[in-house]
């Protein structure tokens, strides 16, 4: 039968309260007697804290108490999940007591009675600093100068290296060799929510509760459990609707302990509300690496090999994942391409700055962006076509799984479908001699390729740092209403609709039955969370392999109560039913409860006289009411499933962009843009269409506006979204989208992940784009973000 | 000194007496209750607490509520009338315009006011309309395709 949901643009099942103001986020929770808290945060980049004075704050109208570095020594530092060998990791207290090593790093925490209150009171703790020399400058940082945590002799956390293939071999017989330095900026990654925590300590049940918004509310709350002191058991974290997250959020924040253990300390609720200019200094940044690229290659436009020589800043301290993300930057090297020898080289430093972590993509835009601008360059030497120089390093789709000179298998793939299809929907040959006509007269435009391949479905618990499953129990209720509690925590994707849709369709009920419920360590098993674009490929599958599991009982029970064998009895339409043969002979009935509505109020037991068809709504009921059951059956019907998955998988696509560059004013204007993406199946078409429109709109504000930029003193000079340049609704182009479709192997919907897709696939065909407008003027390289003021001075000083 | 404002929000007269200072989407969240009014950037830059004032749209993370005294507010949870969706809040459905749902709220006003102004607005108008509201996750283009759908839609299309 035909899917009913599944594949359709089915509009989404969350917007009605989100289109009416009535959904919840941490801010919208009010609670009787709430405290407000603010942070008193440093205003130096680096200094010694020679006294903090609080007394003129805790006299201030509504101040409860202040708490610096000294009186929360007890709360458990910040963690880092990462373990790489010889790895550093300074001691990440939650306030500062002695030291502070960043702009934003916090030093006292301000407990008010409303937020006013706190935020007057911030003013008035006077904080004594004695200041140290600030390093700002990644290499510099690994190259000797002032060493920033002391205990440490260097401030080079790590250094790794990365890569299979005989690397050197391939550069000394190379034909042809290209390098390249490349720069990719810090990026802030401004969830339009910033983060807030609430938290409600119960002294009778001696139980916490700490509403936060967050990505990963069962690891918070393992993470918490350690960091406050409180029994796992006895703690319990809620994410309630969450303003978008893009990796920012896929973290342990210390605010997060500090506002649990506060309102231990006090017993009343207590909530922190992060500021934009908090959420600036203070929430994870993105990216921030400097590298050296060299390909080697044959004449014919064959690479050969790949170093990838680079810094990576990773800020003061780590955070969850920060050592991390230019580890994934290393496996996904190899992009979409047949590379023999690849070597990374990783010096990861410490510096006068926040953290850098997971942003969106999480090291793999920076791989892709180093391939594809390495594929580029080749193109440029050669003066071949660049779409050519890529199709010439595919694997073919016989090569699959493919096995990278990283160490990864792609699972499947045709690459060169996606480049075919992408060529024909952007009319590639009349672009390029429209260029040249264009070129005639005078005009700037350039064309962009981008054929990415990326990592999803996060991951093989081998290679995760915490658990890379996960998990979801599916049960149909008395009333035959269906509840899917899902250990991922969507933040806007969609899996209360997608998840329903996958339900709906293998129970074969109404869409509207489906509840979807997530993000509460109170209601839903052990999960691991919402990043890595894993959630539909990895909570997705759980979700498909519980109902099985749902099924296979329901189908027992079935066969029981209509007193038939089993093995002649088929489910279809929601209904199980003896074999057509013999339901002819008996004629049909139609089954008591309609699918979709609820039975009576005394909730009858299923008839079965004269039946040969049950629906799966009154099995439910029937295991609800456990009179008539197979004899060892357990009561209920209900499922649960923990999916480990055996591999990751690896989406890819191609991205086409035409730009034109205003000669007059250095202008950039997108003339067209194609994206052909392969995320393998689709559950919801329409809600792919929306992560790859707002993927690819990061990408633009990566490759065209966006980089936190600190000066050397460490001040941050993009402390406001006045001085953070984000996309706008002007700034975008008119998207035309298509896809090709490659299920993959490693689960058993063929779902890949398509959350990061656009953010990693889309930069370099822009970047390339910009700098094939400019190549009349000589231009092989520019680095992001692209400013018209760069490309007005190299067009206006070449004549 | 608290001072006594009165005003009108979503057709219900309000009198209260409040600081000088309290910001009027802190008097809307906090003192009104009606949360789905959000703050962003406390700076009147990324537009997701944008509320109707006499007719305007209008950044209220910037505005004192004292300043409204003797007006007439309308916020998020004043466009759905009778339970029937506000034609831009039906866009925003139909077309996806919104994934994390925060800066929605004020899209939905400012897309309205938009459409208040020009009722048949090109591609090109949307985008400038928008410029005050910044969003994250959907790149827009579903957003500026409500937009068309809630033009279509009003004008019996």
């Amino acid at each position: 039968m035909p899917n009913k949901y599944v594949g359709k643009s089915i509009k989404r099942t969350e917007d009605p309260r989100l289109i009416k103001g009535l959904a919840h986020y941490v801010d919208d929770i009010k609670l009787p007697d709430t405290l407000y808290v603010a942070f008193v945060r440093s205003v130096y980049a680096h200094a010694k804290i020679k006294s903090v004075d609080t007394s003129e704050a805790l006299a201030s109208p509504g101040v409860v108490a202040v708490y610096t570095g000294a009186d929360v020594e007890k709360v458990g530092p910040v963690p880092c999940a990462s373990a790489l060998p010889g790895l550093k990791v300074p001691d990440h207290r939650v306030l500062a007591k002695d030291k502070v090593y960043f702009v934003g790093h916090p030093i006292a925490a301000v407990v008010a009675t409303d937020r006013y209150a706190a935020r007057d009171a911030v003013d008035l703790v006077m904080v004594d600093y004695d200041e140290l020399p600030v390093v700002t400058d990644v290499e510099a940082a690994g190259s000797g100068g002032p060493v920033i945590h002391d205990g440490f002799s260097d401030n080079i956390a790590y250094k790794m290296t990365a890569g299979e293939g005989d690397i050197d071999g391939a550069f000394v017989t190379a034909e042809r060799t290209v390098k390249q330095r490349i720069l990719h900026k810090r990026l802030a990654p401004i969830a339009i929510e910033p983060r807030g925590v609430l938290a409600r300590y119960f002294p009778g049940e001696e139980e916490l509760t700490i509403w936060s918004s967050t990505q990963i509310p069962h690891l918070l709350r393992t993470q918490l459990a350690i960091m406050i002191g409180i029994p796992e058991n006895k703690l319990r974290v809620i994410t309630p609707e969450v303003g978008g997250g893009f990796g920012s959020k896929l973290n342990v924040y210390g605010e997060e302990a500090l506002l649990g253990w506060i309102s231990m300390q006090l017993n009343k609720p207590a909530k922190w509300i992060e500021t934009r200019r908090e959420n600036m200094q203070a929430t994870i940044h993105g990216r921030g690496q400097v590298g050296d690229i060299e390909v080697a290659f044959k004449n014919d436009g064959t690479v050969t090999g790949l170093r990838y020589n680079v810094y990576a800043d990773l800020g003061a301290y780590h955070q969850l994942l920060t050592p991390a993300i230019p580890t994934l930057t290393g496996l996904m090297l190899s992009g979409a391409y047949k590379i023999p020898a690849i070597q990374i080289n990783i010096t990861a430093c410490f510096t006068n700055k926040m953290a850098t972590d997971a942003y969106r993509g999480a090291g793999r835009p920076e791989a892709t962006y180093v391939v594809e601008r390495a594929m580029d360059l080749v193109a440029a030497d050669l003066k071949m076509d660049p779409a050519e120089v890529r199709r010439k390093n595919f694997p073919a789709p016989n090569e699959f799984p493919y096995q990278t000179a990283t160490g990864l298998a792609y699972d499947s793939g045709d690459y060169e479908a996606a480049l075919d299809k992408a060529q024909g929907i952007a009319d590639y040959a009349k672009l390029r001699a429209d260029q040249q006509a264009a070129r005639a007269e005078g005009r700037l435009i350039g064309i962009g390729i981008s054929t990415y391949v990326e990592i999803c479905a996060l991951g093989p618990s081998q290679a995760m740092p915490a658990g890379g499953w996960e998990s979801a129990t599916v049960r149909i209720e008395p009333t035959g209403k269906v509840t899917v509690l899902t250990g991922a925590s969507p933040h806007g994707q969609g899996q209360e609709t997608s998840f329903a849709q996958i339900a709906a369709d293998e129970l074969g009920v109404d869409l509207n039955d489906v509840t979807v419920i997530h993000g509460d360590t109170g209601v839903v098993q052990y999960g691991i969370g919402t990043f890595g674009s894993r959630a539909t490929a990895v909570g997705g599958t759980a979700v498909y392999v519980a109902i099985q599991k749902l099924k296979e009982k329901a189908h027992k029970i079935a066969a029981h109560m209509l007193q038939a064998d089993a093995t002649r009895m088929s489910f279809e339409g929601g209904k199980y039913s003896v074999s057509a043969a013999t339901a002819a002979a008996a004629g049909t009935s139609e089954p008591v409860v309609p699918v979709g509505e609820a039975p009576a109020a005394a909730l009858p037991e299923p008839q079965t006289e004269g039946r040969t068809s049950l629906t799966i709504q009154e099995i439910a009921l029937a295991a609800h009411l456990a009179k008539e059951l197979p004899p060892d059956t357990e009561p209920g019907l209900s499922a649960t499933y923990f999916f480990e998955p055996k591999n990751f998988t690896f989406p890819f696509g191609t991205h086409i962009a035409v730009v034109e560059v205003d000669r007059e004013t250095g202008d950039i204007k997108f003339l067209r843009y194609v994206a052909v993406d392969d995320c393998g199946k689709v559950i919801n078409p329409l809600l792919v269409h929306g992560q790859i429109h707002g993927g690819i709109v990061q990408s633009i504000g990566q490759a065209m506006f966006e980089e936190v930029v600190y000066d050397e003193q460490g001040q941050l000079i993009t402390g406001t979204l006045m001085d953070y340049a984000l996309p706008r609704a002007g700034h975008v182009p008119i998207f035309e989208l298509d896809r090709t479709e490659t299920p993959s192997p490693v689960n058993p919907l063929g779902v890949k992940g398509v959350g990061e897709a656009g953010t990693i696939g889309a930069t370099p065909a822009i970047v390339g784009a910009i700098v094939d407008a400019l190549s009349p003027f000589g231009v092989k390289h520019l680095d992001m973000p692209v400013k018209p003021e760069a490309l007005w001075r190299i067009i206006n000083s070449s004549h | 000194m608290k001072k006594a404002i009165n005003l009108n929000v979503n057709g219900v007269a309000r009198a209260d007496e409040v600081e000088p200072r309290l910001l009027l989407v802190h008097y809307l969240r906090e003192v009104l209750g009606l949360t789905g009014t959000h703050v962003g950037c406390e700076t009147s830059l990324c537009g997701a607490c944008t509320v109707m004032l006499d007719g305007q749209a209008v950044k209220s993370c910037t505005m004192f509520a004292v300043q409204v005294d003797g007006g007439e507010v309308k916020t998020i949870e004043g466009f759905a009338s009778n339970g029937d969706l506000h034609p831009v809040q039906e866009g925003f459905w139909e077309r996806h315009g919104l994934q994390c749902g925060y800066c929605t709220p004020g899209m939905i006003v400012t897309a309205a006011q938009l459409l208040d102004r020009n009722a048949n607005p090109t591609r090109e108008e949307i985008c400038h309309g928008l410029e005050g509201n910044l969003c994250r996750c959907t790149g827009y283009q579903h957003i500026i395709e409500a937009v068309e759908y809630a033009a279509a839609k009003t004008a019996g299309k």
